[in-house]
């Protein structure tokens, strides 16, 4: 639609209704899944076949009212998804070939196509109700209410749902007023600390200077997170109008937007938007003739997990190897080239708008009194429904994992949840009824972190996740400080050594002595809570450790140098698959008949038990 | 390797003279040139008066770039916790043995350059191989070497 300029707040009320009213459409909007993972299992040729079909019909309301490409729906592994705007219908799984069908019954005449719908284990009913699908029935959606609903590349759609309303009513309050209600609407910051996001804009605000600056940081690096992600794609405009708040409240004019390399869709989005708001006077000199100037510059990152601490990212903006500094002088008062800066991550700045619409009282209604609102999550691992969901904060683990996330595969027992990623903990099966809060979490050896969600079924070595982590943080530690640089390859070493047999007594009491020295002489987050894989698998599962220990057992079959592949012979048919494709040459047998490993060549590559198809190979 | 001076002069004339500026150029040098090239620091250190020291911290620090040239091809693999639980080593494995390099290697052909990376955030789809932009989801070290041969 063509615009001009919007310089006030009655122009952006006055061009939201000119938008609703051109948007009427009678029929309903088709709108395809454009996440990352819906895209890597088609849904560009879902997208381009509705664009036919509308075209080859001459369907009434042009292409592009008709059809979107929106933001992570959510239920990933069942992509590609397709929902309707404003109706309680979503398709999953959804090839070109059912295009025609879809246009033909759902888009013209509102009939339900209930095979493409979501198939109930239980009750095997085929439902396409999103509150009658467990996965989306027991979530709470508010900042991604949008997300999956919208094009994020349109500002148009942002706006026709009421984007940019918050700032309008921000500008009309005190920026004090403003810090108030954040600091009393009890939002923590959601990139893992927890910390409150209005007590951070206060201290900021004291500090007397002519420059600030506000950063989002959307330097998602925890393996298993991808909650930011799926914001900055599906969602940028939320971010944005969080930040515009955020520097009007704490007098700030420049913003920065820190997003990971590995995140070229959400890059683009974000610049997409940024363009946009500032074409429509939302961004750059006298926002909505506020008098209010704000810009936001967006930085990429450079793939190092440790910017996403704040004094890295800092340095790392200002054209610098990214490694932190000892912070006895907070970033609020000394940041981005030593000036105050107020760095929140971007499931927090997409929460401000939703503090500033409805209100300290409205915004607490959902939560706990310790953490109010909701929390973003990815799902994902040894679990049946796995993607993006958003819960009260408050509901139990057990909620999450079971009834959204539809249990374990395969009726596998439910071992451990990791959440936090490389700085959270494991939580066994006992904690399950675990409320999900800052605190709580805290409390159980784990953290919130940024959102990570990893479930672990039994086939899963504690072990062998302690060693995981450590790797990563070996392999991520800048090596500025001495306890992170050597004490987690200490660690590593004797962590490989219990995992290949090595191990000796007085290896876990020397493990947990070292990440006591990490927790308390490490220069930055990454190294304090570096300690908390480690302590927490220790706390939970040390039978495990011991049985590697002393028994040089693995009992979940995982560590190589303690297992041995074997072909049961009841289940072979010898049809001489695994024969032909194991790289050692060590499978012999004869056709049809029960073939053998001969373990002293094996390499325990897994290669056989990948391209059995009749599950005969048994680790053990 | 010798490189067109002009394209990294392009590049280079396309930022603001400020600190702020080289990240973005040492990742433009790592798309055009698929590294960053020696005579591209030295250049970037004559026109913005830093030191070639300061610039090789960075491109050595970042993750995203790299010293040496990368094949024609790049796979990345996905190290995730989620991939790592459902057999991402085993898929590098396969991968290694296939193309004969480790991580961080090319192929001498040129063909292939192959990575490991934490977390590409399609946590659905573990264990995630991508090459160059293609995401393949459910990789095994059977179905990956199948998906290779696409690409030449």
């Amino acid at each position: 639609m063509d615009h001009t300029k919007i310089s006030t707040i009655e122009g952006l009320n006055s061009y939201r209704e000119k938008i609703l009213e051109s948007k009427k459409n009678e029929l309903p909007t088709v709108l395809v899944c454009g996440g990352t993972p819906c895209l890597a299992k088609g849904s560009r040729q879902v997208f381009e076949a509705f664009k036919r079909e509308f075209n080859a019909q001459g369907l009434a309301g042009s292409v592009e009212l008709g059809i979107k490409t929106t933001g992570c729906q959510g239920f990933c592994n069942k992509g590609p998804l397709v929902a309707f705007a404003d109706k309680d219908i979503v398709y999953m799984g959804v090839k070109p070939e059912h295009v025609p069908e879809i246009v033909e019954k759902t888009v013209k005449t509102g009939e339900v196509i209930e095979s493409l719908g979501y198939r109930d284990p239980q009750t095997k009913k085929w439902v396409t109700e999103y509150s009658s699908i467990p996965f989306y029935g027991h979530q709470k959606k508010l900042v991604l209410k949008d997300v999956g609903q919208l094009d994020p590349t349109k500002i148009d759609d942002y706006i026709s749902r009421g984007g940019y309303s918050a700032l309008a009513k921000a500008f009309g309050m005190n920026p004090d007023t403003i810090i108030d209600n954040i600091e009393q609407s009890g939002l923590r910051g959601r990139g893992g600390g927890g910390f409150s996001a209005g007590r951070k804009w206060r201290s900021c605000k004291a500090i007397k200077t002519d420059v600030r600056y506000v950063i989002c940081n959307g330097d998602e690096g925890d393996p298993g997170a991808f909650m930011d992600r799926s914001i900055m794609e599906g969602n940028p405009h939320a971010i944005i109008e969080g930040m515009i708040i955020g520097a009007y409240a704490v007098g700030s004019n420049q913003g920065y937007a820190y997003i990971r390399d590995e995140y070229p869709l959400a890059i683009e989005n974000m610049k997409i938007a940024i363009e946009d708001a500032r074409a429509f006077g939302l961004l750059a000199k006298d926002i909505l003739g506020s008098g209010f100037d704000f810009d936001i510059k967006i930085s990429r990152g450079g793939g190092a997990f440790v910017c996403g601490e704040s004094s890295a990212l800092m340095r790392s903006i200002g054209g610098n190897v990214g490694e932190p500094r000892a912070k006895y002088i907070r970033s609020v008062e000394k940041g981005l080239y030593d000036r105050p800066t107020v760095l929140n991550n971007v499931e927090t700045w997409a929460n401000v708008p939703l503090i500033i619409t409805g209100g300290v009282q409205g915004y607490r209604k959902v939560g706990t009194k310790g953490s109010p609102g909701t929390k973003v999550f990815s799902l994902a691992g040894k679990v049946v429904n796995t993607g993006l969901v958003e819960v009260p904060m408050g509901i139990p683990l057990r909620e999450l994992i079971f009834d959204i996330g539809g249990g374990i595969p395969k009726d596998k027992k439910f071992k451990a949840v990791q959440t936090g990623g490389p700085s959270g903990g494991c939580i066994p099966e006992s904690l399950l009824d675990l409320q999900i809060d800052f605190d709580s979490l805290s409390d159980a050896g784990s953290m919130m972190g940024s959102g990570g969600i990893i479930v672990m079924d039994e086939d899963t070595c504690m072990v062998d996740v302690a060693k995981y982590f450590i790797t990563f943080l070996v392999g991520e530690s800048c090596g500025k400080c001495t306890p992170c640089r050597e004490g987690l390859r200490r660690m590593l070493d004797i962590l490989t050594g219990i995992a290949e047999g090595r191990g000796r007594q007085g290896d876990i009491e020397l493990l947990e002595e070292l990440c006591d020295v990490l927790k308390w002489g490490a220069l930055c987050a990454l190294g304090t809570s570096a300690a908390n894989p480690v302590l927490s698998t220790i706390r939970y599962f040390r039978d495990e450790y011991e049985a590697h220990i002393k028994e040089k057992r693995c009992p979940a079959g995982v560590c190589r140098a303690l297992i041995t592949y074997r072909i049961d012979e009841d289940k072979c048919t010898g049809c001489t698959v695994c024969a032909k494709k194991c790289p050692g040459k060590c499978i012999s047998g004869e056709k049809k008949k029960p073939h053998i490993i001969d373990a002293n060549k094996c390499i325990k590559c897994g290669v056989c038990r990948d391209v059995c198809p009749f599950d005969a190979v048994i680790v053990e | 390797m010798a490189i067109d001076i002009q394209k990294v002069d392009g590049i280079v004339s396309g930022y603001e003279q400020s600190e702020e500026s080289l990240l973005p150029i040492l990742q433009d040098f790592q798309r055009e040139f698929s590294y960053v090239p020696e005579e591209g620091i030295k250049r970037l250190g004559d026109i913005f008066g830093i030191p070639e020291s300061r610039i090789y911290a960075m491109a050595t620090f970042y993750k995203a770039l790299s010293l040496v040239p990368k094949g024609r091809h790049t796979i990345k693999v996905c190290m995730g916790t989620a991939c790592h639980l459902k057999g991402a080593p085993f898929v590098v494995e396969a991968i290694e043995r296939r193309l004969k390099i480790k991580p961080g290697q090319t192929t001498e052909d040129w063909r292939f350059s192959l990575e490991t990376v934490n977390c590409v955030g399609t946590c659905a789809l573990a264990p995630v191989v991508v090459i160059d932009e293609d995401y393949y989801g459910g990789s095994t070290s059977e179905n990956i070497i199948k998906n290779l041969k696409r690409y030449t």
